[in-house]
């Protein structure tokens, strides 16, 4: 991702960089193959994040941090021309960070405890996340974000269409899948809640979800 | 289009005493309907695999999510159950949008040698002339409203009956076109969502908008029009 620093100094050469996952690409097998990230990451993803470079050119967006940029363009729901890219340049990222070689399993410590108390048990939430997964008509994404209004702080499950995430609905997103069929479609074609089941079970990373978790409450504080 | 007659559990066990209810009120489920041609005819535009997904697997579903939903539906009508009634559209508008699109999508398609990719002619090819310059331009109109749409949808060459022209149109996920106006007919529907195309395609959506012209069964088109438009 391009430094403010370095936007200021050229402007004409602010971009964003294509960030690799936390993992090589044939890591995730044979739950994600690695046919699925070469496409998933080394062309959507790449498209996604070419096509912002080029439509933020000399715009008022170029120098602004793709989390500005996000939400800026989704321009309170009359979505200006960028947001698709910028949204799911965003959305991809935090997907990748969201899984990791031998993930799965259960959560520990506070967000253990705070899914506990939003959700009744871990078993409810993922039930209730993988329903959101599985009932997103059409192309989209499931989340867990952490909503902190000065009244309420709790977890919460959505699911957003196309490119849309929580940060223009101003929760802080904690984990994510991606149920355009193009993530899942290779290694289980029209079987989604079979990817669904796969990704809870053996891919995402506890770790991530813990530690934004840290960052949200910080930010939140602020 | 293929369906039988079923009437629920609970329709029949109201008895003897409702039999009138039973007959105005059984309910029509749907039926997968048989693709007229095989799997592989598509090839090389479209895979035999691709097919196979799409109709026994995809269209199944949506055959089944819609059965589920009438039957819900004619329950909580039965029991005057309003809020069940309104929140079951989304569920019906999805899946019986799926059954309708792609009822439509299979006939829009045949095998090269069956006419596949053969360019109208009469009054369809005239129109096409009229409101589009030529069937190239309307082709790469068509192409280029669906490689742009996001997400999941389809793309559309419909008659407006009340203006009595051909128009472009895309609609998002399973929304059928009547969604874009009460008016509008579809003669031609282009599947866009990655299922259509992802095992052959990948990510190179303009690529699979390019190679299906081949095998665009425009006589079908063509008969929906003269039926519409006459």
């Amino acid at each position: 991702m391009a430094t403010s620093q370095n936007s200021a100094l050229l402007p004409s050469q602010a971009k964003f960089e294509l960030k690799p996952p936390p993992y090589p690409l044939n890591a995730l097998e044979p739950h994600m193959s690695q046919a699925t990230l070469e496409y998933h990451w080394g062309k959507h993803h790449k498209t996604y994040v070419e096509n912002l470079n080029k439509q933020i050119v000399g715009t008022e967006l170029e120098g602004l941090s793709l989390e500005d940029i996000v939400v800026v363009s989704y321009n309170k729901g009359d979505v200006l021309p960028s947001f698709n890219n910028a949204a799911q340049a965003w959305n991809h990222e935090f997907f990748w960070e969201s899984m990791k070689p031998g993930g799965g399993g259960k959560p520990s410590g506070e967000l253990l405890d705070l899914i506990e108390k939003d959700f009744g048990s871990f078993d409810q939430f993922v039930e209730e996340f993988k329903s959101a997964a599985a009932t997103q008509f059409g192309s989209g994404w499931a989340w867990l974000a952490y909503k902190a209004s000065e009244k309420d702080k709790k977890l919460e499950v959505i699911k957003s269409v196309n490119a849309v995430n929580p940060l223009v609905s101003d929760y802080f997103p904690l984990l994510t899948v991606d149920v355009w069929e193009h993530a899942y479609y290779l290694d289980f074609q029209n079987r989604r809640p079979d990817y669904i089941s796969t990704f809870m079970e053996k891919l995402v990373s506890w770790e991530a979800v813990s530690a934004r978790l840290e960052k949200a409450k910080v930010q939140a504080a602020k | 289009m293929a369906f039988r007659s079923l009437a629920t559990r609970k329709t029949l066990s109201l008895g003897l005493n409702s039999t009138r209810l039973t007959q105005s009120r059984a309910l029509q489920t749907f039926s997968l309907p048989d693709l007229p041609y095989d799997y592989g005819a598509l090839e090389p535009a479209i895979s035999g695999e691709i097919m196979q997904l799409h109709h026994q697997k995809h269209h199944q579903t949506y055959i089944t999510n819609y059965n589920k939903a009438l039957e819900q539906l004619h329950e909580a009508i039965q029991k005057g159950d309003s809020s069940t009634v309104v929140k079951l559209q989304t569920a019906i508008k999805f899946n019986g949008g799926g059954h309708i699109n792609h009822s439509i999508f299979w006939n829009n398609l045949a095998p090269i040698h069956e006419g596949g990719g053969e360019p109208p002619k009469g009054s369809l090819g005239w129109a096409i002339d009229t409101n589009f310059g030529s069937l190239e331009s309307l082709i790469q109109k068509i192409s280029a409203e669906g490689a742009s749409l996001q997400g999941s949808g389809w793309v559309w060459l419909g008659l407006d009956k009340e203006l009595k022209k051909l128009v472009i149109e895309t609609t998002a996920n399973q929304d059928p076109l009547v969604t874009k106006g009460p008016h509008l007919v579809p003669l031609l529907g282009i599947d866009v969502w990655e299922h259509a195309y992802y095992l052959q395609y990948k990510n190179v959506r303009p690529d699979y908008l390019k190679n299906i012209w081949k095998v665009i069964n425009w006589k079908y088109a063509s008969g929906v029009y003269e039926k519409e438009s006459a």
